[in-house]
């Protein structure tokens, strides 16, 4: 089971609690986690990622392992603590804006 | 007995007032969606207890709400808003081609007849329809693709869509506008659509008399008379009484004629209000004086309302969309600030309270009147 932890806000939006675990099929990448978690919680679609271009929204980044992956390619695979699911893979708002 | 139900967006939640029909004890529920922008909330004429909400952030993007209790619960629905086709550009700041990309629904406005059917305003400018109670999206883009929107450009604000009017004597008649690309008028449904701007004086604008290029900021009409418009543009009060095809200027005494909002009167039709803003580079009343104006003869001629608004030290802007009438025996008009402010008469302007005094930045307020 992957662990991922949502921003406050995105775990309002999907009426959970802090952390999230997963059941991902195939490699554990970005884009299989993110399927996998817009699959269980329908309402998080286009919040994360653009619903056309797929792509991060700006003020988004994803961190795993004390590693910033927000710009590693979507498929490239994510560290095997979080594909085992011993670390969780993070979903951090920027602190920007008021 | 009549009630009253005020919907309030702000920059942080939405606040929803209800009153009964003396309008003086008020109860304050929210904020919903604590943290996000509440662009806009409106409820369905042909089911109040239908409402529609724009909820959007920076970080997540653009939401749609919707409750079928009148607010108590409320629950996400459609959120993809993909522009049909090839979007192409629009102009930027600088006169450079830009690419259409979606950023927020401004304004959501329900059908008069169908609660499942509701308008959104989007920014880049664009108009898009649901038949299924917001859960999916469709582009009415005969808007954008008539032939001048390549020459839209945005204002300060963005180039938004802000205002949707439903004729209700013509289901097939909608009126849009468009900051700041100007009015625009279908006859069709949404299929076809053409530019209403003559008449509008823009000195903004190479062509201060240019088919489309006017900031528009608010457009108003009476249920009783949908072919007479009134507008609050960047600077100018105008009307027109022929749909749009022309428009006359009516800004008389005015102390300045630039601000955001202005709304008709629920039961006589050439009763208008505005609010008076100094300037488009000094957004707050001039004198630091917060004044609503009232014109019983439809433009031309202005009286200032000041009664239980501040009269000092008053810098607030009240913003398009925050201005709204209820349709009680005695008018209630009732608008909200930046500064948080909700404030309402409960006769037609004569006399002014704030409902509530300490909300985050008000950007839009929308009225329920209930049996």
């Amino acid at each position: 089971m992957i662990q991922v932890i949502l921003p406050a806000h995105l775990r309002a939006l999907a009426h959970t609690g802090g952390e999230i675990r997963l059941e991902v099929d195939g490699q554990v990448t970005q884009r299989s986690v993110l399927d996998a978690l817009e699959a269980c919680y329908p309402v998080l679609r286009g919040t994360i990622r653009d619903h056309v271009t797929q792509e991060r929204r700006p003020f988004l980044r994803f961190f795993a392992c004390q590693e910033d992956w927000s710009h590693e390619l979507p498929d490239a695979p994510l560290p095997d603590p979080v594909a085992t699911g011993v670390e969780p893979f993070l979903i951090v708002g920027a602190i920007a804006g008021g | 007995m009549s009630k009253v139900r005020v919907l309030v967006g702000t920059r942080k939640g939405a606040f929803i007032l209800t009153a009964d029909g003396k309008r003086e004890q008020w109860d304050i529920s929210g904020p919903h969606f604590a943290g996000w922008e509440l662009y806009h909330i409106k409820g369905s004429p042909a089911d109040p207890n239908r409402l529609y909400a724009s909820q959007s952030s920076g970080w997540f993007g653009q939401l749609i709400q919707r409750s079928n209790d009148g607010g108590k619960t409320w629950e996400a629905v459609g959120n993809k808003f993909v522009y049909d086709g090839v979007p192409g550009t629009h102009q930027w700041y600088d006169g450079t081609a830009h690419p259409w990309e979606f950023k927020r629904v401004w304004h959501l406005e329900p059908s008069l007849t169908d609660p499942d059917s509701v308008y959104a305003g989007v920014e880049d400018a664009a108009l898009f329809h649901s038949a299924d109670g917001g859960q999916m999206w469709q582009e009415l883009s005969g808007l954008r693709g008539h032939g001048t929107g390549p020459h839209w450009q945005p204002g300060a604000g963005g180039m938004c869509l802000h205002t949707i009017l439903l004729d209700p004597s013509d289901p097939g008649r909608i009126y849009i506008a468009i900051s700041a690309a100007g009015a625009f008028r279908t006859d069709d449904g949404g299929k076809t659509w053409r530019p209403i701007n003559r008449g509008l004086r823009s000195q903004y604008i190479p062509d201060p008399t240019a088919e489309v290029g006017h900031c528009v900021h608010r457009i108003a009409m009476h249920r009783s008379r949908p072919g007479v418009l009134f507008m609050q543009k960047h600077w100018d009060v105008m009307r027109s009484d022929n749909a749009g095809d022309s428009w006359e200027e009516v800004s008389g005494n005015l102390p300045t004629d630039f601000g955001f909002v202005i709304d008709v009167h629920a039961h006589e039709p050439e009763t208008i209000f505005v609010v008076p803003i100094k300037s488009d580079s000094e957004h707050f009343p001039p004198e630091g004086k917060l004044c609503v104006y009232r014109s019983r003869t439809g433009g031309y001629e202005w009286e200032a309302l000041t009664k239980g608004l501040p009269q000092r030290d008053c810098y607030v802007n009240v913003l398009r969309d925050a201005m709204a009438v209820d349709s009680l025996d005695s008018c209630g008009v009732y608008f909200g600030t930046t500064g948080g402010q909700v404030y309402a008469s409960a006769n037609a302007g004569n006399r002014w309270a704030p409902i509530v005094p300490d909300l985050p930045a008000v950007l839009s307020v929308e009225v329920q009147t209930l049996q």
